[in-house]
């Protein structure tokens, strides 16, 4: 190769180089149209899907603007992070209060009174975790007991990084507590057995689901009872059976504004009008469709209600305090978690 | 499996001193080493690669299609070319220089340079997206400044240009070190005795000298920075269609239960890992003695 030919080479990647500079300052002129930016907890991928299609088509029917909402799904706990470390979100719509609490706390982008600016703790829909177990239930597994003993093996994502796995914790946690009369000690027992029969902790609801349902571990799923019944519908309703225990947790996934973000972007119109839409019948009848307990059930489709069994449930600010108490209680560094799990060796 | 064969011990002598039954092992050995390999090449590498396209193709070339030519895909398609445009040239700039001065100059620190050179290498690529998110995080160093002079790196492009440059920065360097080495001074030395610019004697004698050893170089350092998932991670966000690159969307899609298009997006990267040890081939066969000075081939 000759030297004018190596410079004719050298010219031609700087060119490369100023066309994709280009290409990136025109990306970033692009979000002149309203963009959002929801982050979300693992399984609502397919709920705010289907419910940005219907905001943006009304947000364009209301206002003419056309408004574009981008999504960001993980481990709620680890979504939670990112939006401290900067993602700049303009709302948050996680698996539970603590994960928002920790935002407002960290950052000041959230006023700390946030889940009394939106009804009903600022959840517009609420769901329950159940189990989810191989067809016919070769196990027995009927209620929270079963699950602890020998011979079952117990798949559940790490109450450390994952909101669903913090409310699974909770809701065995609350059943033993009632089985054994409020016994601490009784109930410590049963957790730490519980723990024993878990032998992967996946970050997310979703990876749990995947090595349940894909890899094939496990007899049995706690899952959000949303989950469990969208892995009937993905891998098939005739592998699976869902169990409903004796008792559960109301499960509240909380949403936020990010104050902070949407301020500095000038996008707080169009972000609240996306939560409140949340609140409005069209959406809760799209939420009971994908299997989460709308808030107004009068607006869901009766054959979407139908699928809610009655289940008796307990609730964080009633049964535990809130999540200001039962975070550290339970989930931070030496909690009853890091107490009762022993990894196996 | 006869160790003896494999390492002759001192302990047998006489097993050394029959020759033809030496032989006659070794090519016994050489078959189950051959076969073994092969078994092994097979298990690890053409089993998978084979699954990637027989998953991709389940639902047919229409669903195929379908899966690749869904925006988010595109984007994250783009943005996967943008990375290693920007990444792999300015790997290329910083490879050269640092290869040239530590080939052709003495200093002070140098076998330090040339370590610190490897440091990607060594390093968990997830530590090296933290480490970004420390510094230009909203909690890091320099994470105020720049919210207050409204720059975004972190869970932006510059971030995720940044992370791969820095998992990708060894390859050019470390294929063209060992040539500028091997080259010496002498021809250098000459030219500029005979009056040539600093600039002219590097792409007069130098670059020449060591050309098929960047493109060498570029086409690992690109082959990494698409394929690059750890690091990206860290510092991406995974917004949808905005700052997925193509190994992320992989697993975007593959935790949304939507196989055919997690593996028709997998099955491009394969393809460019494909390309990538074709050209690498050729260039090694065309150009060995080129490229010997390198030692590893």
């Amino acid at each position: 190769m000759t030297r004018k030919r190596l410079r004719r080479l050298f010219d031609y990647a700087m060119a490369a180089l100023a066309l994709a500079f280009c290409l990136a300052v025109t990306a970033g002129a692009r979000a002149q149209t309203v963009e959002l930016l929801n982050v979300s907890y693992d399984p609502t991928r397919e709920l705010y899907r289907a419910i940005n299609a219907a905001f943006a088509q009304e947000w364009k029917a209301k206002t003419g603007k056309t408004v574009t909402i981008r999504q960001s799904h993980g481990g709620s706990g680890a979504q939670a992070r990112t939006v401290i470390d900067g993602l700049n979100a303009d709302v948050v719509t996680l698996a539970l209060g603590g994960d928002i609490d920790a935002i407002a706390q960290r950052t000041k982008k959230i006023p700390a009174d946030w889940q009394k600016r939106l009804p009903n703790n600022a959840s517009p829909y609420t769901s329950t975790i159940v189990f989810l177990v191989r067809k016919g239930n070769p196990k027995g597994i009927k209620d929270w007991g079963d699950l602890a003993k020998p011979g079952v093996g117990v798949v559940t994502p790490n109450p450390k990084t994952s909101g669903g796995a913090r409310w699974n914790y909770l809701a065995a946690w609350a059943w033993a507590k009632k089985a054994n009369n409020g016994d601490e000690a009784k109930t410590r027992e049963y957790i730490a057995a519980l723990f024993a029969n878990v032998s992967v902790l996946d970050t997310g609801a979703r990876g749990a689901t995947t090595t349940f349902a894909q890899r094939g571990i496990g007899d049995v799923l706690l899952a959000w009872e949303n989950e469990a019944y969208l892995v009937g519908e993905e891998f098939g309703a005739e592998k699976f059976d869902i169990v409903t225990p004796s008792l559960s947790i109301l499960a509240e996934p909380p949403v936020s504004l990010v104050d902070g973000n949407v301020d500095a972007k000038g996008t707080r119109e169009a972000a609240q009008a996306y939560l409140d839409f949340l609140y409005t019948p069209k959406a809760q009848a799209i939420i009971a469709k994908h299997h989460y307990r709308p808030m107004k059930p009068e607006a869901a489709d009766p054959k979407d209600m139908a699928q809610f069994k009655t289940i008796d449930l307990v609730t964080i600010d009633k049964d535990f305090g809130g999540w200001t108490k039962a975070q550290p209680e339970h989930f931070g560094d030496g909690g009853t978690f890091d107490q009762l799990y022993k990894p196996k060796r | 499996m006869s160790e003896a064969a494999l390492t002759p011990s001192p302990a047998r002598p006489a097993r050394r001193a029959g020759g033809a039954r030496v032989r006659g092992e070794s090519r016994l050995v050489q078959a189950i080493l051959i076969a073994i390999a092969l078994v092994f090449l097979l298990l690890v590498l053409g089993l998978p690669l084979a699954s990637v396209f027989v998953e991709a193709f389940r639902k047919g070339w229409d669903v195929y299609l379908e899966g690749l030519s869904d925006p988010d895909a595109l984007a994250a398609v783009r943005l996967t070319l943008l990375v290693a445009a920007i990444a792999v040239p300015v790997n290329v700039v910083f490879g050269l220089a640092a290869a040239w001065c530590i080939a052709k100059y003495e200093f002070r620190g140098k076998t330090l340079l040339t370590s610190l050179i490897d440091l990607p290498f060594s390093v968990s690529p997830v530590i090296s997206g933290l480490v970004y998110v420390l510094l230009f995080g909203a909690q890091g160093w320099f994470g105020p400044w720049l919210k207050a002079n409204g720059v975004e790196i972190i869970f932006a492009l510059p971030g995720i240009v940044l992370a791969t440059i820095f998992v990708t920065f060894p390859f050019v360097a470390r294929e063209v070190l060992p040539l500028m080495q091997s080259h010496g001074t002498a021809d250098e030395e000459a030219a500029l005795t005979l009056g040539a610019s600093g600039w002219r004697t590097f792409w007069t004698i130098t670059l020449p000298n060591v050309k098929w050893g960047v493109l060498y170089g570029v086409l690992l350092c690109n082959a990494r920075a698409m394929g690059e998932f750890g690091a990206v991670s860290v510092v991406s966000g995974r917004i949808r269609g905005l700052t997925t690159t193509m190994p992320l969307h992989v697993e975007i899609l593959y935790n949304e239960y939507n196989t055919v298009a997690a593996f028709a997006v997998a099955s491009l990267l394969a393809l460019l890992a494909l390309v990538t040890l074709v050209l690498k081939t050729l260039l090694e066969w065309r150009y060995a003695d080129h490229l010997s000075a390198n030692g590893k081939h």
